[in-house]
């Protein structure tokens, strides 16, 4: 059995490299070694599903996850629902649990995304908790819950609409004292279905010629708005959660096959288009929202 | 009606529990709103040839871009194909929250509606010219124009132009018998 040993800290900045290793496993079974790890975010969560759903499929056995030895850390991630999500994806015992459940201060579990029911499922379940923590952690108006609970909406039925294969969703708040000094909201999506250039390929490869591949696929749905569908309603997800992203100064970015594009405002470095990375399936996106300055 | 109008009031909360399913309170993901848009549809096939619809979103939630497209421009574009019917509309309880998802969708497929955006205050949303924005706003202060006001209160040829507009978009309507021109508000007034 190969050992694929998880990061000690799995989020927004270490994902790539981690799915770039899960990109090229060969076909042997894998061990998902995650007993080092301290810090994970909705990224790495959400990233540890996909990639054991590829590894699951490369080798046509479910990979064996080891949990991580750091009690909080697994804590973490049940209260979160990933031994629930990872069931079917992973072997692993799930940890004991060491207390009765209490209110969980989870923004949005890890939520499978398959279906326009489960869209109707994220968008109810944020409802609840999203309103406070936008208001008290992010000092965003009461009705910022409304354009919240659309963007995640809307990026769910991406998932829906072009991977045509499962996905999850997952979103949690955190105080970036160190990064940012100042509250976020983190949500990520991923899949791993056909990806943005299987999507647009049939209608939009051939006026691209020999330019076409992840890259120019990302720029024509995230730059330009291109879809598959011919009507001309279509295709306006993408570009109005960035036009949300943007008014709240957030950051989203995108990985799609060897590729990752963003929208980064000034306080993030991360630059705005990434390729050369390994080919990785599905589309892999990552929400960033800040408090208001001064928050 | 002495217009020839019927007029309809469709609650669209109402359309979205009775049509895709009880257990959802928001109108999100493209099939939804298609589902609620094509029940609107059906509830039009038992109009006359003219109708006046108003089409009240006050008891939605959530209101996401792909449910907007449907509901709002979707049924417009829609309304717009068939020849046998000559159908308007209000949308009401066009909020705040909803307002900008509304506004993008109309943009985008080149449409404008008349929309009741605070209680009892009524904006024209949506792709519109300065000419027809200022035809709309004096005949949405009177509530009603005569032929012979038209060019009282109209002070330019491009204001009375952007009028004809209006007509022939369905965001006002003038009489057939009269040559009066309506605002759709107070049209819609008995409804509200």
């Amino acid at each position: 059995m190969k050992v694929l040993t998880v990061p000690g800290s799995l989020d927004g900045q270490t994902v790539d490299a981690f799915l770039d290793q899960v990109a090229v496993l060969d076909e042997s079974r894998t061990f998902f070694d995650a007993r080092h790890l301290r810090w994970v975010d909705p990224n790495g969560m959400v990233g540890l599903l996909v990639a054991g759903t590829v590894a699951a499929k490369k080798q046509s056995t479910l990979p064996r996850f080891g949990p991580p030895e750091s009690p909080d850390v697994t804590g973490y991630l049940s209260r979160m629902g990933f031994f629930e999500a990872a069931k079917g994806v992973f072997e692993c015992d799930p940890p004991v649990r060491r207390s009765a459940a209490r209110d969980s201060d989870v923004l949005l579990e890890i939520t499978p995304v398959s279906a326009n029911a489960d869209v109707h499922e994220v968008v109810d379940r944020v409802q609840s908790k999203a309103g406070a923590i936008l208001t008290s952690k992010l000092g965003y108006p009461p009705t910022a819950v409304v354009q919240f609970s659309v963007i995640l909406s809307e990026v769910c039925q991406n998932i829906i609409e072009h991977a045509e294969a499962p996905g999850w969703v997952a979103a949690q708040s955190y105080n970036w004292a160190r990064r940012l000094g100042r509250n976020v909201v983190v949500i990520s999506v991923m899949d791993v279905g056909r990806g943005f250039r299987g999507s647009l390929g049939d209608e939009h490869s051939a006026r691209y010629g020999d330019r076409w591949g992840d890259t120019t696929a990302l720029e024509a749905a995230f730059l330009h708005g291109l879809t598959r569908f011919p009507d001309s309603g279509r295709g306006q997800g993408i570009q109005q959660i960035r036009r949300q992203v943007r008014r709240w100064d957030g950051a989203i970015t995108i990985r799609s096959g060897t590729a990752r594009i963003g929208q980064v405002p000034e306080w993030d470095d991360t630059p705005p288009l990434v390729d050369g990375l390994e080919p990785f399936p599905g589309a892999q996106i990552s929400i960033v929202l800040p408090a208001k300055a001064g928050e | 009606m002495t217009d020839g109008m019927d007029r309809i009031a469709i609650d669209v909360g109402e359309v979205l529990q009775r049509t895709v399913t009880s257990l959802y309170s928001n109108l999100v993901t493209r099939p939804t709103g298609r589902a609620v848009r094509m029940a609107i549809e059906t509830r039009l096939q038992d109009a006359g040839e003219r109708s006046l619809s108003l089409i009240d979103l006050s008891e939605v939630v959530i209101l996401d871009f792909s449910c907007a497209d449907e509901v709002v421009a979707r049924l417009l574009e829609r309304s717009r194909e068939n020849p046998s019917h000559e159908a308007f509309f209000v949308f009401r309880g066009v909020l705040e929250p909803h307002r900008d998802q509304i506004q993008t969708v109309l943009e985008r497929r080149g449409l404008a509606a008349v929309a009741e955006t605070h209680e009892d205050t009524f904006e024209l949303l949506g792709d519109r010219s300065l000419a027809e924005e200022r035809a709309w706003t004096v005949l949405e202060q009177r509530g009603l124009l005569t032929v012979e006001q038209v060019d009282d209160v109209l002070g330019d040829a491009e204001e009375r132009a952007g009028l004809d507009s209006l007509v022939e978009r369905r965001l006002v309507f003038r009489s057939p018998k009269t040559g009066r021109i309506h605002a759709l508000s107070q049209l819609a007034r008995h409804l509200l």
